[in-house]
């Protein structure tokens, strides 16, 4: 499907109009509203109920608790400890994304190439993952990291090493981990743009003198920029809000902002200071979005295949 | 040659990334039925006495009686509000079409762990936290998205002249839903159901929030087995949760077989009277 849902929702609504136009309606069309439009109420209310009004509500909890004023904001940004968490944070995430989208690009590419058959194997193994329990990826992550883990166990047992790396705890492992987790995110993307991608011309730079590399990346990869833009950013974004894999993976010095959100609450109960770093959080991740959605359709993306 | 070497190259690095995408999934199911009391590699002996402990223990079957009951009610609940929605977004005419859709797709943007605070700030004063209610009003918000969107490009693809015949064969708008539009986006109605529901089967973060001791769901009973010790019990109902969202992927796929298969047989046994184009 190349247009995009509203377009193609706006061009059915000319298309076939409201049915049985009666008057009353067409008063209501000149407003821009019908009736079909009132069947988004019920969603939209419960959205604000249990979505916005809660949002809000943190945000001005950000502001007051314990007391009203940027106390919360100047603890963050003037303590040494969560200036580092946030770093930290900033930091794994950009990681995560540049190692996801490098092992992602190939492997949407070669997609592109295989017959339906393998092409559909390796759909289903980025579509399993990507449906399957996050809990439990991270917890059979554990079990693969340990330094009893199946690597370690593997690697020790034909000889490699003597003795475990240490993975688990350690940046190594969160990596691991992380870019497992949101590697469909960046291959769904990327594998929908190649797709559309018309092969011919590659071919037309070729009978044009180009080398194939040449073809590949002066015609092929310009083309892909759509696709790598949002697979950069949906991971960015993902990776920035977890709490699960960095805190089952991750020892106290990869510390992320989630973690130290839920620690806030959960141990110390200071839920205005927590407030203000899921803000800082909410915050970050709309900049980008809001940057992103500039350049591509994320709507188009977000999706993915789910 | 450089061509082949490179086809070659891309092949393995393909073949790697399969394995590094599966080999965490596939791991649990083999180390679940292990026989001894360590989660070792390879498990020296098979057995199936970490099911059997589950089986014995009412608090892991209470936890997933509580994610089966949550997940079935917010699939009911995301189902008929994402349908609703996704009617009027598809076929509404209305100001601020970007604005709404944004607002209808920001539970999927939004990082869950602040979705989780923000929810337990409010449930907390008004006594929605640790209740099956608080739980399924929030994993309904978490789900809807994947129905509206779901079943809106259902909608776009559905031809509405079908609906206009029967209207003029003077059927009501509510039956003309009934019978002739919900059967034809059935498929897509069905897909944004067995998502939801397994979006809230899932479910931790914001689970971790609202519930405590008197509620618990599967994946938080998970959760807090993990960060204790890593255990064989914590491999078995990781594995049995997976089934379940095999089962529903397993359902889902079979839906859609049992649906092409539905209209082969149909095409070629109704009489094409009015020479409608099947």
């Amino acid at each position: 499907m190349t247009q995009t849902l509203e377009a193609a929702a706006d061009e059915q609504a000319d298309r076939t109009g409201p049915p049985n136009p009666a008057p009353r309606v067409r008063r209501w069309a000149r407003l821009e509203f019908d009736n079909w439009a009132l069947l988004l109420l019920p969603l939209l209310g419960f959205l604000t109920l249990v979505f916005v009004i809660p949002l809000l509500l943190l945000l001005s909890k950000s502001f007051t608790d314990p007391a009203v004023g940027l106390a919360n904001y100047s603890d963050i940004l003037t303590n040494p400890l969560y200036l580092k968490v946030l770093r930290n944070t900033f930091v794994t995430a950009i990681t995560v994304t540049l190692v996801t989208v490098v092992i992602a690009f190939p492997f949407a590419y070669l997609m592109t190439l295989a017959t339906p058959f393998w092409r559909g194997v390796m759909m289903i193994a980025v579509l399993i993952p990507f449906w399957t329990s996050l809990l439990v990826r991270s917890f059979a992550l554990v079990l693969l990291l340990r330094d009893t883990g199946v690597i370690n166990t593997v690697l020790d047992s034909v000889g490699v090493i003597d003795e475990p790396i240490p993975m688990l705890r350690h940046l190594s492992g969160v990596m691991f981990g992380m870019v497992q987790i949101t590697l469909p995110f960046a291959v769904l993307p990327l594998y929908a743009t190649m797709r559309t991608i018309d092969r011919r011309l590659l071919l037309a730079a070729e009978s044009l003198g180009a080398r194939p590399s040449v073809a590949f990346w002066k015609v092929f990869v310009p083309l892909t920029i759509p696709g790598v833009f949002a697979g950069l950013i949906l991971v960015f974004i993902q990776a920035l809000g977890y709490y699960i894999t960095p805190a089952l993976l991750g020892g106290p010095q990869n510390t992320m902002i989630g973690q130290l959100i839920v620690e806030q609450v959960s141990t110390v109960l200071k839920f205005g200071f927590a407030a203000a770093l899921a803000v800082v959080l909410l915050g970050s991740t709309l900049i980008l979005l809001a940057i992103a959605s500039r350049f591509v359709d994320m709507k188009k993306y977000l999706m993915g295949s789910k | 040659m450089t061509r082949t070497l490179t086809r070659v190259l891309l092949g393995v690095i393909a073949a790697l990334t399969v394995c590094y995408l599966l080999l965490p999934i596939l791991i649990v199911i083999p180390m679940s039925f292990s026989d001894s009391s360590f989660l070792n590699f390879p498990p020296e002996g098979l057995s199936g006495r970490w099911y059997q402990r589950l089986i014995d223990d009412p608090t892991w079957l209470h936890s997933a009686a509580t994610s089966m009951r949550v997940a079935l009610v917010s699939t009911v609940c995301a189902v008929v509000l994402g349908v609703l929605a996704a009617l009027g977004l598809v076929r509404g005419r209305f100001p601020f079409r970007g604005g709404i859709t944004a607002l209808i797709l920001a539970p999927v943007i939004v990082p869950y762990v602040i979705v989780g605070l923000s929810v337990y700030i409010v449930f907390l004063r008004i006594g929605l936290t640790e209740t099956t209610l608080g739980l399924v009003l929030v994993h309904t918000a978490l789900a809807v998205p994947y129905v509206t969107i779901n079943v809106a490009s259902g909608l776009v693809s559905f031809d509405r002249n079908i609906e206009l015949a029967a209207q003029s064969l003077g059927s009501g708008p509510v039956s003309t839903f009934f019978r002739i539009t919900l059967p034809n986006i059935a498929p897509s109605v069905f897909a944004g159901a067995v998502f939801a529901f397994v979006t809230s089967w899932d479910e931790v973060v914001t689970a971790i929030f609202l519930t405590g001791p008197r509620m618990t769901t599967l994946p938080v009973r998970i959760w807090s087995g993990v960060k204790v010790q890593v255990d064989p019990t914590v491999a078995a109902i990781s594995a049995l949760s997976l089934f379940v969202i095999l089962a529903a992927f397993l359902a889902l796929g079979a839906g859609k077989l049992l649906q092409k298969a539905l209209r082969a047989y149909r095409s070629r046994n109704v009489p094409n009277v009015i020479g409608v184009q099947a």
